[in-house]
């Protein structure tokens, strides 16, 4: 595409047509304060509506100020970014947005991490002049998010997440002008609603309107209650992003300093989740191969693709929208939840305590946890296998809390039996990764050979949807992988339709992958944050000794011990699950 | 929000379809569609708009984001007997607001709202073209002119048992 040459406060740039004003501004160094805005280009989800006006800059011979993130750059085109005019309209149009805005700051969920807030600073707002009437409506709390409407800004950013990017439907801009807000169909609770709780509208809402529920009081309780024995599990996205909650270069890995810190807040055994995913692996891998081996047997009938199962978000996704197909997936549950009764079970037995004494906490990067906890399937007489999760955001803050200098504390272990895991497990937190560690497994078991090579390129990458074909020694087997349940809505249609075959693919909600989750601290725009999460996932992998699910001593002896094998009977009642049609739910109509 | 449940029958959700059908269930095509359902119910409620939303494939909320959007639309099934007060210029500045307000207060309800028992709905229009007659009152087709406050009980009264 030709080149555009225009000027941006005094500066001559070149630019490629078709690119807006901010876009060219930023490639060059120039930051145009943005609020509504929003562009996670390696993942094509721009948000763009124009309708906050704070990016407005001055266009020469252009007679209205123009919105800098919905104008195309022309030839010739003089721009100035910082006038007066400019400056007043700016701080006027903040100044409006906060008159209808709570004003409690202080005490808010999003203090410190708000860009309302940020951008009030930045533009030196000392005063509101305006005074007028303040907008309300009622809180929805759901079992993971809490919508706060009278702190939404109306940026539609949760919009543009909810429908376009994550085709789920929930939200919608309602009522006109003042009336304006954003909420369900019929302005149902969210829990009536098609939301997933995948939580990426709470992970792009710029201010406190949208927040996930918070359980932290409850845990500081539990710990320090002496009748009861409080495990934790950590998945393994956490590790690569709480660093950046006190202030480490985003792809720092805490492993170490966060086991430590779960010591020393107080939990009586610090677990691994990603213990669970080798189960998993252990689980879904047979699974797989049984399903693989009838089919190649001959026997036509038999459902494929099988279905990744490990994410809520997904989970939920195909049981409001594909409930026809909801044989496909893998009944294996998440490695939350196989990790939550193993703990109520086998390791209760173990340390000669009562299920309902026992508390399992789980710490997440997922805001669809909190959900998944609470789902009836998942506990045995009132009790939940896992009694709730927190995210990765509210640990941080518990870590503050407890006055514990983060970045001093020592690299320490997790406790055993249930915190030791493979690399195969750790890459569950990002995309392609359940399918490559469920590969490593598979490939041995099928083929009777030893993997060399452990690491599978083909299945990695950042592409929204990915497929590859491995070589199972002289058997093709063809694997699709979707992240971003747009994405997964279309490779799904693509297997509804048959324009794709495939014997196994992933599927994770988030754009990235656990990496990218609700729960995770925010990334504000920044994809480039999600890659270092993820280069550091991949690095965790490399640096462990044992990185085949199946070669955990641990697993090894659970089955021994306790299970058997894998689906055994014993396995298919604590490991695994069945789904319901959440359609229904969603239509009156019969 | 309000809205009235209603459980439609298959024939309405049949001739729904149809409806969508006729705009090749185009989801660019939701307003129109909207109209035509406004025009065969009298109104939108939310099985209406979710029956569309299925057809025309679009999120349940999305089109109930449309439906409130725009003021045409109603949630509300309208009276058997609708009264339209005329606030153009003419008929507002010969007092159709002391009438309106004698209307909600007589019936007690506000612009865009039905009566308990169904029977009235209240509604502005802007100048049916009879300013000669301000103000104007409309019910259902009959048109009142010259109305005064004090008329408002006897115009409803003519209605009251029908």
């Amino acid at each position: 595409m030709a080149n555009i040459k225009l000027t941006i406060d005094n500066k001559v740039v070149e630019v490629p047509a078709g690119t807006t004003i901010l876009e060219a501004a930023r490639q060059n160094n120039i930051h145009i304060p943005t609020l509504c805005y929003m562009n996670l280009g390696d993942m094509n989800i721009e948000n763009k509506p124009g309708g906050c006006r704070v990016c407005v800059v001055e266009v020469e011979g252009r007679k209205n100020l123009a919105p800098s993130c919905a104008t195309n750059v022309a030839e010739g085109m003089v721009v100035k970014t910082n006038t007066v005019r400019v400056l007043n309209a700016r701080a006027t149009v903040v100044e409006l947005i906060l008159s209808d805005h709570p004003a409690d700051c202080l005490i808010c969920a999003k203090n410190g991490n708000c860009e309302l807030q940020t951008l009030a600073q930045d533009l030196g707002i000392r005063k509101i002049s305006y005074q007028g009437e303040q907008s309300t409506y009622r809180e929805d709390t759901s079992p993971s998010i809490i919508r706060d409407v009278d702190k939404c800004i109306m940026c539609r950013r949760c919009e543009t997440m909810c429908n376009d990017v994550q085709t789920v439907g929930a939200l919608s801009a309602i009522n006109r002008g003042f009336e304006a807000v954003v909420a369900t169909a019929f302005e149902q609770n969210l829990e009536k609603s098609t939301c997933t709780y995948c939580g990426q509208c709470v992970a792009v809402c710029p201010t406190g309107a949208l927040t996930e529920v918070d359980h932290t009081q409850q845990l500081i309780r539990d710990l320090a209650d002496p009748n009861k024995t409080v495990v934790v599990q950590t998945a393994p996205a956490v590790r690569a992003a709480l660093g950046e909650e006190f202030g480490n270069e985003p792809g720092t890995l805490v492993t170490g300093k966060m086991a430590a810190a779960l010591r020393r807040l107080g939990f009586d055994h610090v677990f691994d989740t990603d213990f669970a995913a080798d189960l998993t692996i252990m689980e879904e891998g047979t699974e797989l191969l049984g399903r693989l081996n009838k089919f190649l047997a001959g026997d036509k009938n038999v459902p494929l693709p099988i279905l990744t199962s490990c994410c809520p978000a997904w989970v939920n996704f195909f049981e409001h929208n594909f409930p026809e197909m909801r044989d496909i997936p893998s009944t294996a549950r998440s490695p939350q939840q196989m990790f939550g009764a193993i703990a109520k079970t086998y390791f209760a037995d173990k340390i000669g305590v009562n299920r309902k004494e026992l508390v399992v906490v789980s710490i997440m990067p997922c805001l669809a946890k909190k959900y998944e906890c609470q789902r009836d399937e998942f506990s045995v007489d009132n009790d939940p296998d896992v009694n709730y999760s927190i995210s990765t955001r509210e640990l941080a803050h518990l870590i503050k809390q407890s006055n514990m200098d983060f970045n001093n504390l020592p690299d320490e272990d997790f406790d055993n039996p249930l915190g030791e895991s493979t690399g195969a497990a750790v890459i569950f937190g990002t995309t392609g990764g359940v399918i490559e560690a469920a590969t490593r497994t598979a490939y041995e078991v099928q083929t009777g050979k030893n993997l060399e090579n452990v690491d599978f390129e083909q299945l990695r990458g950042f592409e929204g949807i990915r497929s590859a074909t491995i070589d199972f020694d002289g058997t093709p087997i063809n694997i699709g992988i979707a992240h971003g349940l747009g994405n997964a809505r279309k490779l799904l249609e693509s297997i509804k339709d048959g324009s794709n075959k495939f014997h196994a693919i992933e599927i994770m909600a988030c754009p990235g992958g656990c990496i990218g989750g609700g729960g995770q601290p925010l990334h504000h725009g920044d994809s480039s944050i999600l890659k270092a999460r993820m280069k550091a996932i991949y690095s965790e992998d490399e640096n462990k000794t044992l990185r085949k699910s199946h070669e955990n001593p641990y697993i090894k002896s659970l089955y021994e011990e306790f299970l058997g094998e894998p689906l055994s009977e014993k396995a298919h009642h604590l490991l695994h699950t069945h789904y319901f049609d959440k359609s229904k739910n969603d239509i009156f109509i019969d | 929000m309000s809205s009235v449940k209603v459980k439609l029958k298959k024939t309405d959700i049949d001739k729904l379809a149809e409806v969508c059908k006729s705009f090749n269930n185009e989801p660019g095509e939701l307003i129109n569609v909207l109209h035509k359902a406004q025009e065969i119910f009298g109104y939108l409620p939310s099985e209406v708009q979710e029956v569309i939303a299925h057809e025309l494939k679009v999120p349940v909320a999305k089109v109930y984001g449309v439906v409130t959007f725009y003021s045409f639309f109603t949630m509300t099934p309208k009276g058997k007997f609708p009264i339209s007060i005329c606030t153009g210029t003419a008929c507002y500045v010969r007092g159709a607001e002391k009438v309106l307000d004698e209307f909600k207060k007589e019936l007690n309800i506000q612009v865009g709202d039905t009566t308990a028992d169904g029977k009235f709905s209240l509604s502005c229009l802007r100048c049916v073209g009879a300013c000669g007659l301000a103000p104007v009152v409309l019910i259902g087709e009959k048109t009142y002119g010259r109305v005064a406050p004090d008329d408002v009980k006897q115009i409803i009264k003519e209605y009251m048992d029908q």
